[in-house]
């Protein structure tokens, strides 16, 4: 129960600024995309982790146990429907980035915010 | 029809008017018929409601609820009686001089204008009749907007800029300060009703009084305190007949008429009188009054200077409210009318001028006497009845508020008063003598008087002018209701 | 059980199932009318259940017949029923109105998707109002926030994509930090339900987890209701999406975020710590006062017509942050009166702005000048809805600023300083307003265009002009009589107060 103990929520930690860092440092959007994946499956490991009970065993009624100790579906549950969101959002998010890139020749946003300041210009 | 009936028709009457203006709009005769009929109507309805009020009634219309026990109402008493039959008789005479001075220059979109006209007058009605704060601050508000359409008439980019500095100047600090300072009240009295004696003794003391005095008297731009006067010969670029009711009488007095309202019935007299942190407005009075007053000495073009001079005389009734005895309150609420009566005339002159000569510089008015005898001679009362001198109405009012400032041994008001009366003379007279005496320039075109509802017009307030000299009686009646009576 | 008792769950219902039925019908027509039948349904069902609240106070209803904490409860009281209006108001008048513009931004081939999209928002939004699980909003937020997406992104400028994208990645993270800030407050007090929540935290010894729960979901929710410095999607959010779309979300998406934070913030977290409000007012007033600062400043400056309205946003919600960190039944009801308010100041402004450009190329400010004479009554409706954003006396705008500042003035020192920054900002407005009514009065049309393009410039579509006109008066008739916001809000923060020592 000291810090090794602990290593789920240590890897939790670690994971999700690892993502975050993706998602802010680098211009490459499918990288941030990346990132926002590692971000979101960090959470998905802390639900993971705090479901689990010390010596429980999978939440599935079985003929002729009685006393057996279940660890908490619930969180599982929870985590499956915010895993089909990560999906859908990395899904949404990948076609945008084919849309930009059909529009702008370049997945870089650097590169598109330069564009956008060179059209806002010639407009003027 | 109850009394509250009729304070309902008096606030609606001009809207529906200005319904009907718009859908006139393509048959002049037919808006200009409108539009003096509206003024008519109106004139009667509001005199209908002087007999209850002289006889002690206040009658009282609520129109809904809003919030936290605040509502929209109205209630009639003798300060704001005054001003709204002041407005509402004038309308007809400017309606009838609009009609002149809008023809005879060709002016465009004159339905707008007959419109924004009439919403600016049913926001000064409802000025005069608000019951309370809320109502008020709603009315001011509206009737700044509305006229702003007028004031940016023409439309170009000198004017569009004017106009800016007007709305600028009377939204800014009506939503800066005046605003907070009905905030502040309401949490501190809980109402925002006018009661006799206000609402505000015994609430607050100290330097607090003295700061929230300024917030209402620095907020209410309209009454054009110096440094927030700037909007007033913003203004001038207005078509005349719009400086000539709305920058003489209806705007400028809602000001005024709004602070006086504000000293009376929120802070009360007795109250103010005995709190020293309150004692600036009087130097703040008359220092707009010195100051106004000698710029007025340095300008050059007729309707600024008239501006100038609208300035000073504002702070007059602000003076007179804050010398804070009973005889200059009076003096504070007959001045409202009989400056009304001598600036409107000569504005109307300053029109008039424009509108036959196209003049607008004081030095052009060389011997414009001899040309435009009626229009000169109407411009002459006025000028008089700047200064004070007998038998015009300017006469009357300066007495009073003279009286009261001796009655509490006030020098500082008597000093200011007599210097602005030198002062007035000192940039009326050369005028008049101009005018009157001097020979016109060589090359000048010929002209006679301006079109006739224009002159007719400007002579009946000059008569007014003269007329309140003498027959002031009922105001004074009505009026010294205001402190119970006069001591 | 009679239909009215499963009004509840018709609110999601009837926006969520109708969406599907949209993709099958395919033609544009057929789509856009079975979308608007839906929103106005929805909106009836949303006004049905404020009347319910209002008469017989809050509701509470079991999904599927599961009892509380087991099963999923959804609750009405007085401020989801606010918000639920809001929701589903701006979507049916948008939708019911919007025809003209949203046909100009896509192609008919793809408008039965687009209208799918929408009710899926709609569904999402207006199940976060009146559901009553954390977890169930995380859902219901992640559906509307990816229909959102999909909506700001049909913008027909390509930037419309790249702030797409920005939204995306803020917004998610914004929804992950909510989930993250769940969890723990689910392994501290194992429950999901904010009434079980409520009354479980207080039992809970350990502090910490509690408080780091309370940063998470506040940053993460801040994100999503654009709380200053998180703004920065949403200018370009709101700019390069269809107008129609930037109108619904304007009025009410924002909100949403901003009433599941009052919600966490008021009532479950206030109840385990003492000291909760004290940190929450330090930590929201001052992103609150320099989001109204900051916001009208940029909103000053600016030239593109729903750049400007988008900064103001920014301002408006600091406003509504501001009342709500005084913490106070004054300052909540104010916070929660100006969102009903700006919903529709801001709603009628960006309908103003579809109308004209229904009819106008740009929406630069120079691209609209001279417009009030050929677009006198699309003028005139945003001049009106103007003067509610800056807060004339006699509209809504007017109103819940009252409300702010007599909030501002019990607080003593703070309150002062709060009411000097929002008349600062009411200033600011005053001149960023009068910036496009005079460019639409006054101004002069540039010399490229000629007399035969402005010939060719008249009046928007009717319904669009309907629609307009009618939120513009509401601004005025919520301005004269504004006993159903302030009755509403009233209620609502004397509930949230209800923990508060």
């Amino acid at each position: 129960m000291e810090l090794l103990g602990l290593y789920n929520y240590w890897v939790f930690a670690v994971l999700l600024m690892v993502g975050f860092y993706a998602v802010i440092a680098r211009p490459n959007m499918i990288k941030k995309l990346l990132g926002l994946s590692i971000f979101q499956a960090a959470v998905f490991l802390l639900y993971i982790t705090m479901d689990k009970v010390e010596g429980g065993t999978a939440p599935i009624i079985q003929k002729g146990v009685v006393d057996a100790i279940y660890s908490n579906p619930l969180p599982q549950v929870l985590i499956l429907t915010a895993i089909v969101v990560g999906i859908s959002t990395t899904a949404l998010g990948l076609a945008l980035v084919v849309r930009i890139y059909e529009a702008y020749g370049t997945i870089e946003e650097d590169e598109t915010q330069q564009l956008d300041m060179q059209q806002s210009d010639s407009h003027k | 029809m109850s009394p509250a009936d009729t304070i309902a028709t008096a606030i609606l009457l001009p809207l529906v008017g200005a319904v009907f203006i718009a859908l006139c709009g393509r048959w002049p005769n037919v808006r200009e018929s409108v539009t003096l009929f509206t003024a008519s109507a109106l004139a009667i309805v509001v005199w209908s409601l002087t007999p209850l009020i002289m006889a002690g009634d206040r009658p009282e219309l609520v129109v809904a609820q809003l919030f936290g026990g605040l509502s929209l109402a109205f209630k009639v008493e003798p300060l704001g009686m005054l001003f709204a039959a002041l407005a509402a008789t004038l309308w007809i005479v400017n309606s009838v001089y609009s009609i002149g001075y809008m023809r005879g220059n060709n002016e465009k979109n004159q339905t707008r204008f007959y419109v924004c006209f009439a919403i600016a007058l049913s926001a000064a009605l409802g000025v005069a009749f608000a019951g309370n704060l809320v109502t008020l601050f709603l009315s001011y508000e509206i009737l700044t907007l509305s006229t702003f359409p007028l004031v940016a008439h023409k439309g170009d980019a000198a004017t569009v800029r004017s106009a800016r500095v007007y709305l600028g100047i009377l939204l800014g600090t009506s939503i800066a300060l005046f605003l907070p300072a009905i905030i502040w009240t309401y949490s501190v009295a809980g109402t925002l009703d006018f009661e006799p004696g206000g609402i505000l003794s015994g609430k607050l003391a100290g330097p607090a009084v003295g700061l929230l005095l300024a917030l209402y008297v620095f907020g209410i731009g309209k009454a054009a305190m110096m440094p927030v006067h700037r909007w007033l010969p913003a203004a001038m670029v207005a078509p005349t007949p719009v400086s000539a009711l709305l920058h003489a009488v209806a705007v400028v007095k809602a000001g005024v008429f709004t602070l006086t309202k504000v000293i009376i019935y929120v802070f009360g007299v007795d109250f103010l009188f005995a709190e020293p942190s309150a004692e600036w407005l009087l130097y703040a009075a008359a220092f707009t009054i010195i100051a106004a007053s000698v710029v007025a000495l340095r300008q050059q073009n007729l309707k600024r200077m008239l501006a100038y001079s609208t300035i000073g005389q504002l702070s007059y009734v602000i003076l007179a409210a804050a010398i804070l005895t009973p005889l200059s309150e009076v003096g504070a609420a007959i001045h409202i009318v009989a400056h009304a009566f001598g600036k409107i005339t000569l504005f109307f002159a300053a029109g008039a001028i424009y509108t036959a000569s196209k003049k607008t510089e004081l030095h052009q008015l060389r011997g414009i006497g001899a040309r435009m005898p009626w229009t000169m001679a109407a411009f002459t009362i006025g000028a008089l009845s700047m200064i004070g001198v007998p038998p015009t109405g300017g006469f009357v009012s300066k007495w009073f508020i003279l009286a009261g400032a001796f009655q509490s041994d006030n020098y500082v008001a008597i000093f200011t008063i007599i210097l602005s009366t030198v002062l007035n003379a000192a940039y009326f007279l050369p005028i008049i003598f101009m005018a009157w005496f001097s020979t016109e320039a060589p090359g000048g075109k010929a002209h006679g008087e301006a079109p006739w509802p224009a002159v007719l017009a400007l002579c009946v307030t000059a008569l007014a002018t003269l007329a309140f000299f003498f027959f002031n009686q009922p105001v004074l009646e009505l009026e010294s209701q205001l402190v119970g009576r006069i001591k | 059980m009679s239909l009215v008792q499963q009004l509840p769950a018709l609110q999601v219902a009837v926006p969520l199932l109708t969406a599907p039925l949209v993709i099958l019908l395919r033609g544009p027509a057929l789509a856009w009318a079975a979308a608007s039948a839906a929103s106005a349904m929805a909106f009836a069902i949303a006004i049905a259940l404020t009347a319910t609240v209002l008469s017989q106070g809050a509701i509470s209803y079991d999904m599927g017949g599961w009892p509380a904490p087991y099963g999923i409860t959804l609750n009405i009281d007085a401020l989801s029923a606010l918000v639920l209006l809001l929701v589903t108001g701006a979507s049916a008048v948008t939708l019911l109105c919007g025809r003209a513009s949203l046909g100009q931004a896509m192609d008919p081939g793809r408008q039965h998707l687009f209208f799918a999209a929408w009710l899926i928002v709609l569904a999402g939004l207006s199940g976060i109002a009146i559901t009553g699980d954390a977890f169930n909003v995380f859902v219901f937020m992640e559906i509307s926030s990816l229909a959102t997406y999909v909506l700001i992104a049909a913008g027909s400028d390509r930037r419309a994509l790249t702030a797409t994208f920005k939204y995306l990645i803020m917004g998610t993270i914004g929804a992950t930090f909510y989930l993250i800030g769940v969890g723990l407050v689910y392994m501290m007090t194992g429950t999901l339900n904010f009434a079980d929540m409520e009354v479980r935290i207080a039992d809970v010894t350990d502090h910490r987890p509690i408080l780091v729960a309370a940063g998470f979901i506040t940053v993460g929710l801040a994100l999503k209701a654009a709380v200053f410095p998180l703004h920065i999607w949403l200018p370009g959010a709101y700019t390069y999406a269809p107008h129609m779309v930037t109108a619904f979300l304007a009025a009410c998406s924002t909100k949403v975020a901003i009433y599941i934070l009052l919600r966490f913030d008021f009532l479950v977290f206030q109840g385990n710590f003492d000291v909760h409000a004290v940190r929450f007012v330090t930590f929201l007033a001052p992103l609150a006062l320099l989001g109204i600062l900051v916001g009208s400043a940029v909103a000053m400056v600016q030239g593109h017509l729903k750049r400007l309205l988008a900064f103001s946003s920014v301002a408006q919600v600091g406003y509504i942050l501001l009342g709500a960190s005084f913490a106070s039944a004054a300052g909540l009801t104010a916070s929660i009166a100006h969102m009903f308010n700006h919903a529709l100041a801001k709603g009628a402004l960006f309908l103003a702005v579809a109308a004209i450009a229904t009819r106008v190329a740009g929406l630069r400010l120079d691209d609209i000048a001279g417009i009030a004479r050929r677009m006198p009554f699309t003028a005139a409706a945003m001049a009106l809805a103007g003067a509610s954003l800056v807060g004339i006396p006699g509209t809504a705008g007017f109103v819940s600023k009252w409300l702010l500042l007599q909030a501002a003035f019990e607080q003593g020192a703070f309150g002062i300083m709060s009411a000097v920054v929002v008349v600062a900002s009411s200033l600011a407005a005053v001149y960023y307003v009068w910036r496009i009514v005079e460019a639409m009065y006054f101004g002069t049309p540039a010399s490229g265009e000629t007399a035969t393009a402005d010939s060719a410039v008249a009046e928007a579509p009717w319904p669009l002009l309907a629609g307009l006109w009618l939120v513009a008066l509401s601004n005025i008739y919520f301005g004269l009589v504004p006993s159903l916001p302030i009755t509403l809000s009233e209620t609502a923060a004397i509930e949230l107060l209800r923990n508060m020592p």
